[in-house]
């Protein structure tokens, strides 16, 4: 998704840099190599990304200018929820809903290189007190959470599996609202994907509430 | 062996004495894990020097020992040990992530690429950087 961008806007001063929040070694070079990216691809395997800039999920992604400052703060990437309203059975997704998703893929995108060609005269760049106000909010139990699960990680490298596995579960039990602690901890399915049923009922278990925070740009669904 | 994970990276500390929830490291590991020197006002790292609290200072420094955990807890920094005391995380705490997110300068990092290559995000200064995240899950 993010090479055709790249490519487009390489010649702009733009780079994409993209940070796999994966702790298992090696579960995401074969996506590296399909991808052949050709931009910077690092692996996060403690998820210092969460501890920095309040990553709760994938994809979220922070826009960063020349001078190295926060122009928009993480938060989803192009990212719809459309999969909530898939048919679980068939894996069918209505058109209505398949419509909202690509939608926001295109509006997201349009944005991004809105911003590469405007720079600050974007309508996508907030002013400096906007920005703070998007900032998430990082609490104790966030911070301590994210300590949890780089001890948990840690304890599985050295092959203690019941200690680190515990550590994670604490972790997730702090900070509920991390589905990335949550889906690198949990199970997988047979494509690779933490979306076994426990996942499922996590996801029900939102109601209302989204599974993407929303998203502050015109447009998005 | 002692492993210690500090916002300064991964550190693997022969000599650490772990007792209950102190973790006494020498001046030299002290410092190259988590920054802090025991200077005469107090603990100190770059610019900033932390007193000791009056009548605690041997919780804090003995001799030419820091005990990081207690400092670490002092500053209310989340400090965990594993059941044996065998790995220590020692991170830095919200109110600092916050205050570093607030003035909207992007924290730097540096991680590997799936060759082990270290990248920073400072290598990119003079670019706009989309950092985007993924995961194989």
């Amino acid at each position: 998704m993010w090479q055709a961008l790249y490519e487009e806007l390489a010649a702009q001063n733009f780079v994409v840099i993209a940070v796999a929040m994966d702790s298992r070694e090696g579960d995401a070079l074969p996506w590296i190599e399909a991808a052949h990216p050709t931009y910077p691809t690092l692996i996060d395997r403690e998820h210092l990304m969460a501890e920095l800039f309040g990553v709760v999920n994938v994809p979220q992604a922070i826009w960063i200018d020349e001078a190295g400052r926060i122009v928009r703060p993480a938060e989803a990437a192009g990212a719809y929820e459309g999969f909530r309203k898939m048919n679980r059975a068939t894996r069918e997704m209505p058109e209505e809903v398949a419509r909202l998703t690509a939608g926001a893929k295109s509006t997201y995108l349009d944005a991004v290189k809105d911003w590469v060609r405007r720079g600050p005269e974007s309508e996508h760049v907030l002013p400096a007190e906007s920005t703070r106000a998007h900032l998430p909010a990082l609490t104790e139990d966030m911070a301590t959470a994210q300590a949890m699960f780089r001890l948990g990680q840690c304890l599985l490298r050295h092959g203690e599996k019941e200690e680190g596995n515990r550590w994670l579960g604490e972790a997730s039990r702090r900070h509920p609202d991390s589905w990335c602690i949550w889906r690198q901890s949990a199970g997988v399915n047979d494509t690779g994907l933490a979306a076994l049923p426990e996942f499922w009922e996590r996801v029900d278990a939102l109601g209302e509430k989204r599974y993407y925070l929303p998203v502050d740009m015109k447009g998005m669904p | 062996m002692t492993t210690i994970l500090t916002d300064a990276g991964e550190f693997e500390v022969p000599q650490a004495e772990v007792s209950g929830d102190a973790l006494w490291l020498s001046a030299r590991e002290a410092e190259e894990a988590t920054g802090w020197v025991a200077k005469p006002e107090g603990l100190c790292k770059g610019e900033v020097c932390v007193p000791l609290p009056s009548g605690r200072e041997q919780e804090f420094v003995r001799g030419t020992r820091v005990n990081v955990a207690a400092l670490g807890r002092h500053l209310g920094q989340p400090v965990l040990r594993s059941d044996r005391g065998h790995v220590w995380v020692l991170a830095r705490s919200a109110r600092d992530r916050s205050q570093a997110l607030r003035s909207l300068q992007a924290p730097d990092f540096t991680l590997p690429d799936a060759s082990g290559r270290p990248h920073s995000l400072s290598e990119y200064r003079g670019k706009k950087v989309f950092l985007v995240t993924w995961a194989s899950w």
